[in-house]
């Protein structure tokens, strides 16, 4: 056997830097689609209209879709206690996200195959399923910085403490619900910028306005969620910590203060450029649609969404989870990843893997890079949805 | 509402919504090398008819992808959601191959369908086929990694279990990856699809060549079926006779119980055709026995034997009482991490912890059981006898009947007859016979395992969440009123794209 060439307190820090590529991979690859998706009743006036959106992402979103089943995995494979705590969790959010999920290449695969109401129907299946995961996945994130009700046995075994209607209302806090829809408005207005970049004519001026209008929503709820989260209770753990140690989350002990969560930005001011970075790229979205650069937009709402993932990563680090309950059972970096040897192999299928994903997709999303024009639709014997 | 047991509800819904999304892998693993041949011969021979073939059948490819995509996701979630204590206890070996089939082939197969689909215009015909390639390659990728993870539930090697983390941990990754259980399960699977995907595509050319329509496309896809599918039929009993061999070695349970088997027989063990087996009186009624010919398959010798259910009960009583030492072991560990003398006690036993697991799994702690209690425990270590015994026995009939199917209407085509005949009749009455087949070795594999989530190391009972039976009641309520309609509006399509057959000339 090859000796394992990190420390575990490295591998868990690659794994914490990777789990945030795989979540901000989602959410700026899927995102833009259960953006479009939760647009497209919004945007689409009529039946063409819609058909344009749909075939937008009609190529795209099944790859795109294989972030979170990815991220999934590697949630499962490097952070199995995170995996076991939150899934079970949150429950009922979990089955309503995964019956959108579910809707959603469902919608899009069934719909051009109905006519009239039925066809209807499927657009506000496809609207649901682009509004419930991003919504879910904020509430949640939200609901790390507050604290969750479990509690983990001496056998590892995670208990949520909290009914099965109760426990899902009960993550729908004021702050929870802010971060819920900061998430929807961030990827809605994803969608529109794509919308824009791969649309023409009306449907693009449509699209162009949208994104504007919806940059400036994110803009307010994101810095509105800033000065919020400083006046926050936050986890704190008071114990020594071992970086190389056991993943046990039961050998730790962790307070709960007034205002830490933004320690790590005030031990070094100069992680501040992340948050100033969501800004900035939301700016230079806005600037470069009123340029009519919307291919180039693109890469600024992008920047958007992977600094406000990044933005909320940094200040709940070494958090993974967090118990109300009990404190210091909450989930660390430090106490709650899988072994070396697992970090170290799955560290090694990421280096090869993501590159040779990156070149593929890039490779069709070249082939695909023309607009979705209303000719194209209408062209019968078509292939499009 | 105290009535629903919460294990045996998520029991329920993980074999409900296990078998729902195993009615559209094995299409997808089947169909997309049928593609990739189709489109070979367009590429090579430039003729439009190829072409019309590939996008036909790529449509109906295309409703059952989305499927099978879609409701795969519920699979990965549910064992966190519903398995939190499995996920918590075996994710640092069971996560691994899930997340690297992510990376190495549910992107690649993702990437290229969209291609496939709407990438006609767009690229040339050599770059087309690359897309359908891939996507054929990255199908069959998934399906490697998804068996490397459940043969590893069937024969858990390259592991062990980490008392200051509470759970298991892998030691050799190559062990893993390479384990026979997981290798032959995969071939087996993989064959199983190829041979549901030529069956439907057999079916419904007969559909059509039987109406006299589209005659040239379904004649050419009735002979690439044929071919296809007779290789594909004949890999797949090979392979499963690799498999039974495996099991003799790593399940001896779960192959005791598909045999019927209650008591160790003299070497070459009978296999037995027809029985009605009986648990509660642990024998068979209305036995029919072919002599020496199971212990011939399953040791590939004469005088290997095979054991028995009651023998093998007998067996783990003793794997019991060590695991009650491991047990005991591990709580003192627990209470003080320095307690050297029981490290070296668990290290000696650790591997019958599963065993000690199993005790408590029937409720009784493993400090105070008695006698009574560990034989009561290696009681439940035997499967329901009469469901594998016969799940077992339809699939290899259905087998068998695949290859006689693609021999006859291999020798139909190869003779040049595509006009109405009695095979055509046959193989499209066969079309539901893959999918029952398949199900069905599903339901050997997985419920033969059983009271097994990972073979001796995790009993099912304490891998489960603890979440209440009202939610997973209601889950469970909600994905069978979800995927009946989803089923129902899928088969309505496919019904209605396949009875429309191809659009000829298509641009």
């Amino acid at each position: 056997m090859i000796p394992i060439p990190f420390d575990y307190g490295t591998l868990r820090l690659i794994w914490w830097g990777l789990l945030g590529v795989l979540l901000i991979g989602l959410a700026v690859m899927d995102g833009f689609d259960m953006g479009v998706a939760f647009l497209n009743p919004i945007l689409g006036r009529t039946d063409t209209e819609r058909r344009i959106m749909i075939n937008t992402v009609g190529p795209v979103w099944e790859g795109n879709q294989v972030w979170l089943i990815t991220g999934g995995g590697a949630i499962f494979a490097a952070w199995p206690a995170l995996y076991a705590t939150s899934f079970s969790g949150f429950y009922l959010a979990m089955f309503l996200v995964l019956v959108s999920l579910i809707l959603r290449p469902v919608s899009f695969e069934f719909r051009n195959k109905f006519s009239g109401n039925k066809r209807v129907a499927w657009d506000y299946t496809l609207f649901m399923s682009g509004l419930i995961p991003p919504l879910v996945f904020g509430v949640a994130f939200g609901n790390l910085f507050l604290g969750v009700p479990y509690t983990i046995d001496t056998l590892g075994l995670p208990t949520y403490h909290d009914g099965l209607v109760m426990g899902f209302l009960h993550l729908l806090k004021p702050f929870a619900l802010l971060t819920g829809l900061t998430s929807v408005a961030m990827l809605a207005t994803h969608g529109a910028v794509y919308l824009a970049a791969k649309t023409d004519g009306t449907m693009r001026s449509r699209a162009a306005t949208t994104a504007t209008i919806g940059m400036l929503v994110w803009l307010v709820l994101f810095v509105v969620g800033g000065f919020w989260v400083a006046h926050l209770d936050g986890f704190t753990t008071t114990s020594a910590i071992d970086i190389n140690g056991a993943s046990n989350p039961l050998l730790k002990t962790v307070a709960v203060e007034h205002g830490v969560w933004l320690r790590n930005y005030q031990a070094y001011p100069l992680l501040y450029a992340v948050p100033g970075l969501a800004i900035l790229g939301a700016i230079v979205a806005v600037l470069l649609i009123r340029a009519g650069r919307f291919a180039t937009a693109f890469i600024g709402s992008g920047l958007m969404v992977a600094c406000t993932i990044a933005t909320a990563g940094i200040a709940l680090f070494p958090y993974l989870m967090t118990s109300s309950l009990e404190p210091s059972q909450s989930l660390t970096v430090w106490d709650a990843s899988s072994s070396p040897l697992t970090l170290w192999l799955m560290t090694i299928a990421a280096v090869i893997f993501v590159p040779l994903i990156l070149i593929y997709t890039s490779w069709a999303y070249y082939i695909l890079r023309k607009p979705i024009t209303e000719a194209q639709v209408n062209t019968p014997n078509s292939n499009l949805y | 509402m105290e009535h629903f047991d919460p294990v045996i509800l998520a029991r329920m819904q993980f074999a409900a919504t296990a078998l729902y999304h195993f009615l559209f892998v094995p299409l997808t693993l089947g169909l997309s090398w049928l593609l990739v041949i189709l489109e070979a011969t367009y590429v090579m021979t430039a003729n439009s008819v190829w072409k019309d073939t590939v996008k036909f059948w790529g449509k109906l490819f295309g409703i059952n992808f989305a499927m099978g995509v879609a409701t795969g996701v519920t699979m990965e979630f549910q064992f966190g959601t519903n398995w939190a204590y499995y996920s918590h206890y075996v994710g640092d070996i069971f996560g691994a191959p899930l997340a690297i089939e992510g990376l190495m082939a549910f992107f690649l197969e993702s990437t290229m369908v969209g291609l496939f689909f709407f990438g006609w215009d767009k690229m040339s015909r050599v770059q087309h086929l690359t897309a359908t390639g891939l996507l054929a390659l990255g199908t069959n990728l998934s399906a490697v990694w998804i068996l490397i993870a459940n043969g590893w539930m069937q024969d858990p090697v390259g592991a062990a279990f980490n008392v200051d983390t509470m759970r298991m941990e892998m030691t050799s990754f190559f062990d893993l990856i390479f384990n026979p259980v997981a290798q032959a399960k995969f071939v087996h699977t993989v064959s199983a699809g190829y041979v549901c995907g030529s069956v439907f595509m057999l079916a419904i050319s007969s559909y059509f060549l039987r109406r006299g329509q589209h005659v040239e496309i379904m004649k050419r896809s009735f002979a690439v079926a044929a071919s296809f599918g007779l290789a594909a039929s004949l890999s797949v009993v090979v392979l499963g006779d690799e498999s039974g061999y495996n099991m003799n070695e790593h399940q001896q349970m779960k192959m005791a119980a598909i045999e019927g088997m209650w008591d160790t027989e003299p070497a070459p063990a009978a296999l037995t055709l027809f029985a009605i087996p009986d648990r509660t009186a642990m024998k068979n009624d209305a036995e029919i026995k072919v002599p020496a010919l199971l212990g011939l398959i399953g040791t590939r010798s004469f005088n290997v034997v095979i054991p028995g259910i009651k023998d093998l009960v007998a067996q783990s009583d003793g794997r019991i009482q060590n695991g009650i030492k491991a047990y005991a072991a591990m709580v003192a560990i627990k209470k003080d991490p320095k307690d050297d003398a029981a490290r070296s006690v668990l290290a000696a036993n650790g591997k019958d912890l599963g065993y000690g697991l199993l005790l408590k799994s029937t409720g009784v702690d493993p400090a105070q059981a008695t006698d009574a209690d560990i034989h009561a425990a290696s009681l439940t270590l035997v499967p329901d006898v009469f469901p594998l015994f016969w799940s077992f026995r339809i699939m290899v009939a259905c087998g068998f009947w695949f290859i006689a199917l693609f021999a006859l209407a291999f020798w139909k085509s190869s003779r040049g007859k595509f006009a109405p005949n009695w095979v055509q009749r046959a193989a499209l009455y066969s079309l539901p016979l893959p999918w029952l087949a398949i199900e069905l070795g599903w339901i050997v594999a997985e419920y033969g395992r059983q009271p097994w989530a990972i073979e001796g190391i995790l009993p099912t009972r304490l891998g489960a969440s603890a979440v209440s039976a009202p939610e997973v009641l209601t889950s469970l309520i909600g994905f069978v009123i979800f995927y009946t309609v989803l089923l129902v509006v899928d088969l309505t399509l496919m019904i209605r794209y396949a009875r429309r057959g191809p659009e000829t000339n298509a641009a």
